[in-house]
This record gives structure tokens, C-alpha cells and sequence, in this order.
């Protein structure tokens, strides 16, 4: 659906990251984990294309306002690389942006019973939460989450708030482990052997590390894809990936806005 | 006073209004059920359609410029089988008239895909592209010499018997020689421009930002090129013209009417408001009743130079 949402608050949680909540309408509590939504911020035609964000978080909280009881709320967690996030890192409390969500396929919850592993690189943490969210209702969680540095890894405490384990690495061991957080993460799925699914969001180096574990070790594996996209929902068909088949012979060609942004890894072409 | 008349007519068919979704940002129109009241627009124009199916370039395939988006996506769509089987079923349930644009390569096929679509009742027109600037065949050859044009034209005029438009290229030196030459072919109407050939370019990594190095501009910034053609090109040819190039609201409509536009396509405002095309023609509606003007044809060509 398309709304006006209200800027609620845009915080800045680590140097280029922000973190902004808005009013949402009551139907978008229903989003599924790694469902995303576009923005139009501004009504112009400068930046001219939404732009399109995981969901952080969406929930229902009391209303600022006295006497409003309760109302729905909807997070994005973003970086800011160009004019449409640097816009966006300018709004304020009572600003409007202009919003089409719940857009795309959301994470398969998966079996209860078995360990959840979450990977996040990043600003790839973006979809994560509202899905670790979501999980530690039924299943243990564990969350794997790396950066080049320190700066790039945010909103640890609101993930052990959670109850979710957490294991931070960087590139350059300012924070957590020195090294690649895909190493941390496939040590600890070697050295506990209980039935788990792999939940992945980061950089295509990433994702293609963490894909080629879930082959080694045999872990079902999802991954939300980042792409450059201009409608979001499957008409422009700007933000295709590779699907396994694909071949110049045979072409496979997934939507990452509407086939997505959610594929099982062995649903995709990896090389 | 009444509800201004915003119908027009093109090639024996009436139109509820001169709004229509351009081939390419619009996909088969079920994907933008749920945002646009598909009664309530001209008429869809759904995704350049080929015989067979067809995968399209590698990514990156889209770079928002100034104003504008380039585009290479390449013209991947489902083919002929896949369309009647899967988009046709939804298509029919909607009461708007359905142009079909197709592109093939060679004359020979094209000629086999209008004989196929007119075949098909749900189909109330097709559109030619012979002006896609992303892929070598099927498109810009046709479209840039105005002997392939014709016999291309003219081949699809004997295939079918539903209402043909040319959709033509601005990248030619003179568009109204190409204009010319569809109208000659019997073209039943023409409609222009698809996106002008550009590019963008990483300098970080020394890189054009798109695979296929070039792609199609469009939205905004092409609207006074767009513009100028139109009216250069229906001054000069008997056949209706539709106008297309950045139009983003109701006002922009108008302009391409006075400029000599029957109708008009909005490509790229779809891609940032689903509801672009419903919402134009509510603005046109607007402009009418506010100006005291009772149908929408009086402004057709009604530009003063």
C-alpha cells in the first residue's frame, strides 16, 4: 500500500548510519521479516526514483501524542551513499515521506525447533532485527555480524535486548574478532552439530562466502539481496539476479523486488 | 456545468481519456493492480513483447541521472506463449483497451507476432518498436532508416487488422522523415519518443555505470526534446500522434496535446507513483473544468506559434 507516513524520529547511531521511525498504518504490522518498503523523499523530481529500504522494525507503541493510544510504527536502518539517503538523513520529527510497503517476499520462518543463525555485514543488518524479532518467539537465535570496522556495526545492544546471541567481528579488529565474520560463523556451525537455518544480509562477497558454507555444510540458507531498483515492484525489471538455470542459452532471470528480496541460496547463481 | 469530455479516439478506437502506460514501465498491468484503478486510464501498453521469450542485458541495468533514469534493461520479457497463457488471463478482466507493444528481428518477424496478436480479442492494438536503443536487432535498426521502417510498417499493416502505432526513436537526425515514412506504410497512428540514447559513468572506478555501457534516457529530463518532436511531427503527418518524454503531471499532458498530441503515454512517473497515469488524467479533468472547456480534443494541436 501506498501512505503518507510522519517522520517519528531519525537518529544518527553510528557516524553515517541512521536509524528513523515513522507512522505506519495498521496493516503494516502484518510485514513479514524481509519484506522492504520504497521511498519517495521528496516531491520533486530530484532524486527522481524511490528509494528502497529492508524493514528494521515495525510494531505498534503507544502514540507521542496524548491521548492517541496506540498506533503502528515502522524502523529503517540506512547509510547514507547518496542524494536520496543524504536527503533522507536531513528529516526530522513531523517531516513526511511518501511510502509504498509492504513490498516483496519475506524470510521462510523455518521449523521452530532448530537453531536459528543470523549473518549480518554491515548496513546488511537492516532486516535482520525485525526478523530476529520475530524468531526468538519460537527459536534460538544466534546473530554473526561483521564490519570493516567499528563504526559498521550497529545496534548490538537492541539485538542482545532481544535474548539473541551475539558475535561481532571486524576487518580491522577495532570491535569483536579480527577478521571475516563468514570464519566466526562457520566455526561455530562446525563445532555445533544441531539442525539450523541461515539467514544472510550483507555484501555480494559476503553472501557468496555464506552461501558457499551452507553448501559445504548442508544448511539450508536464505539471503536478502541489495539492489538498485526503480519501481520495486516487478514492472521496470532493473534489479534482476541470475536464477540457478540461468545460462545465455537459458535465461533465469529473478526479480530481486518481487521474486525477492528473500532467496533460498541454492535457488540462485552464485558464480 | 457537465463533466468536461476527456474521450478521444485513435484509429476507430475511443479512449476513456488520452492517458496511457508506456510499454516498458508498466509491465503487464496486473503488477500495478493493487496501486492504479486500471478503469480509470486510457489505455495499457503492455511490455515489448518477441516471439520468443528473451533474457535481456546483464546488470547494472538502470542509473538515476538528473531528472531523469537510464535504462538498459534490453527488452527481457516472457514471449508470445508465455503472454497469451499467463498476462492474457488477467487482462481480460479489465475493461481497458490493451495495446500490446512487440519488436522482432527481422521483417519476417515481426510480421509472424502482429499475425499472432491480432488473433488474440483481448488485444485492442499494437504498438511497433522499432526504437529500442539496447539491443542490436529488434529495434533501432528499424527504426533509424526510413526504408526499414517502412517495409517493417508496412509488413505488420497486412498482418493484422487492429489498430498499428509506430512507436518512433529520437535518435535519428530528422524524426519527421521517419514519421513520413511509417505514415506512407499505413501506420494507423505514431507515437514518440522512446528514450534518447546515453550513459553515465563511475569515476571512482573509471567505469560506465551500465553494463551495456549506454542505455535509454527518460523521465523528465527528455520532456522539451520530447516535446519539439511531437510537434514537429504532427504538423507534419495526417495520423494521430501520442506523446511521450518525462510527463509527470497533468500539466505536462497538456502540453503535449497542444504541441499536436491525440494522447499521451507516461513511462517513467510510473516507477515513483504507481498511480501516475490515474492521477494525470484526474488533473487533466481539472485543468477542463477550472478553464471552462468542454472536451479535451478542443486542445488537441491548439497551440499558438
Amino acid at each position: 500500500m501506498q501512505f503518507k507516513s510522519t517522520v517519528i524520529s531519525n537518529q544518527e547511531v553510528s557516524p553515517g548510519y541512521f536509524r528513523m521511525r515513522m507512522t505506519a498504518p495498521p496493516e503494516l504490522a502484518g510485514s513479514q521479516p524481509g519484506q522492504f518498503i520504497m521511498v519517495r523523499v521528496r516531491d520533486a523530481i530530484d532524486p527522481l526514483l524511490r528509494r528502497p529500504f529492508g524493514i528494521f522494525d515495525v510494531g505498534v507503541a503507544e502514540s507521542e501524542f496524548p491521548g492517541l493510544g496506540a498506533a503502528t510504527y515502522l524502523e529503517m536502518l540506512y547509510k547514507v551513499v547518496g542524494k536520496g539517503t543524504e536527503a533522507l538523513s536531513g528529516y526530522h520529527h513531523g517531516d513526511h515521506v511518501d511510502v509504498i510497503a509492504p513490498l516483496g517476499a519475506g524470510f521462510d520462518l523455518g521449523d521452530p525447533e532448530e537453531e536459528k543463525i543470523l549473518v549480518g555485514g554491515g548496513i546488511g543488518i537492516a532486516p535482520l532485527y525485525y526478523l530476529a524479532k520475530t524468531l526468538v518467539q519460537h527459536s534460538r537465535v544466534r546473530f554473526f555480524l561483521g564490519g570493516r570496522t567499528r563504526d559498521d556495526i550497529l545496534c548490538v545492544t537492541e539485538f542482545e535486548r532481544l535474548g539473541v546471541e551475539t558475535y561481532v567481528s571486524t576487518d580491522d579488529g577495532t570491535l569483536g574478532d579480527r577478521g571475516l565474520v563468514t570464519e566466526v560463523m562457520e566455526r561455530h556451525i562446525r563445532e555445533n552439530r544441531s539442525r539450523k537455518t541461515l539467514y544472510a544480509c550483507g555484501p555480494m562477497p559476503m553472501l557468496k562466502a555464506v552461501a558457499e558454507i551452507a553448501q559445504r555444510t548442508a544448511t539450508p540458507c536464505q539471503v536478502s539481496l541489495e539492489a538498485y531498483m526503480a519501481c520495486g515492484m516487478g514492472a521496470c525489471l532493473g534489479c534482476v539476479v541470475k536464477g540457478k538455470e540461468h545460462s545465455d542459452e537459458t535465461p533465469d532471470y529473478r526479480c530481486v523486488c518481487k521474486d525477492g528480496p528473500v532467496f533460498a541460496f541454492d535457488q540462485l547463481k552464485w558464480v | 456545468m457537465s463533466k468536461p469530455d476527456l474521450s478521444v479516439e485513435i484509429a476507430g478506437i475511443t479512449f476513456r481519456n488520452p492517458v496511457m502506460t508506456a510499454s516498458g514501465t508498466f509491465g503487464y498491468g496486473e503488477e500495478f493492480a493493487d496501486y492504479v484503478d486500471l478503469e480509470s486510464i486510457g489505455a495499457i501498453i503492455t511490455k515489448g513483447l518477441s516471439i520468443k521469450p528473451k533474457a535481456g542485458n546483464p546488470t547494472p541495468r538502470i542509473q538515476e541521472t538528473t531528472g531523469g533514469m537510464l535504462n538498459a534493461i534490453g527488452l527481457q520479457n516472457v514471449g508470445i506463449e508465455a503472454f497469451v497463457e499467463h498476462k492474457v488471463p488477467f487482462l481480460r478482466t479489465v475493461s481497458t483497451p490493451v495495446i500490446v507493444n512487440f519488436f522482432g528481428n527481422t521483417v519476417e518477424e515481426y510480421a509472424e507476432l502482429a499475425e499472432r496478436l491480432d488473433r488474440i480479442p483481448e488485444v485492442t492494438g499494437v504498438e511497433i518498436n522499432i526504437s529500442c536503443p539496447n539491443v542490436k536487432h529488434g529495434g533501432i535498426v528499424f527504426g533509424t532508416d526510413p526504408k526499414a521502417a517502412y517495409s517493417v510498417v508496412k509488413a505488420v499493416r497486412e498482418a493484422t487488422i487492429k489498430p498499428v502505432i509506430a512507436k518512433l526513436s529520437p535518435n535519428v537526425t530528422d524524426i519527421v522523415e521517419m514519421a513520413w515514412a511509417c505514415a506512407d506504410a499505413e501506420a494507423d497512428a505514431l507515437s514518440l519518443i522512446n528514450t534518447l540514447t546515453g550513459m553515465a559513468i563511475d569515476v571512482k572506478r573509471r567505469r560506465p555505470v551500465l553494463a551495456n555501457v549506454t542505455g535509454g534516457l527518460s523521465g523528465p529530463a527528455v520532456k522539451p526534446v520530447a516535446l519539439r518532436m511531437v510537434w514537429q511531427v504532427a504538423r507534419a503527418v495526417k495520423i494521430p500522434v501520442i506523446g511521450i518524454g518525462g510527463i509527470m503531471s497533468g500539466t505536462d499532458a497538456l502540453e503535449f496535446m497542444l504541441a499536436g498530441a491525440s494522447a499521451v503515454q507516461v513511462g517513467t512517473a510510473n516507477f515513483l507513483d504507481p498511480s501516475a497515469a490515474q492521477r494525470i488524467a484526474g488533473e487533466m479533468e481539472t485543468y477542463l473544468e477550472q478553464n471552462g472547456i468542454h472536451d479535451v480534443k478542443e486542445l488537441i494541436g491548439a497551440l499558438e506559434v
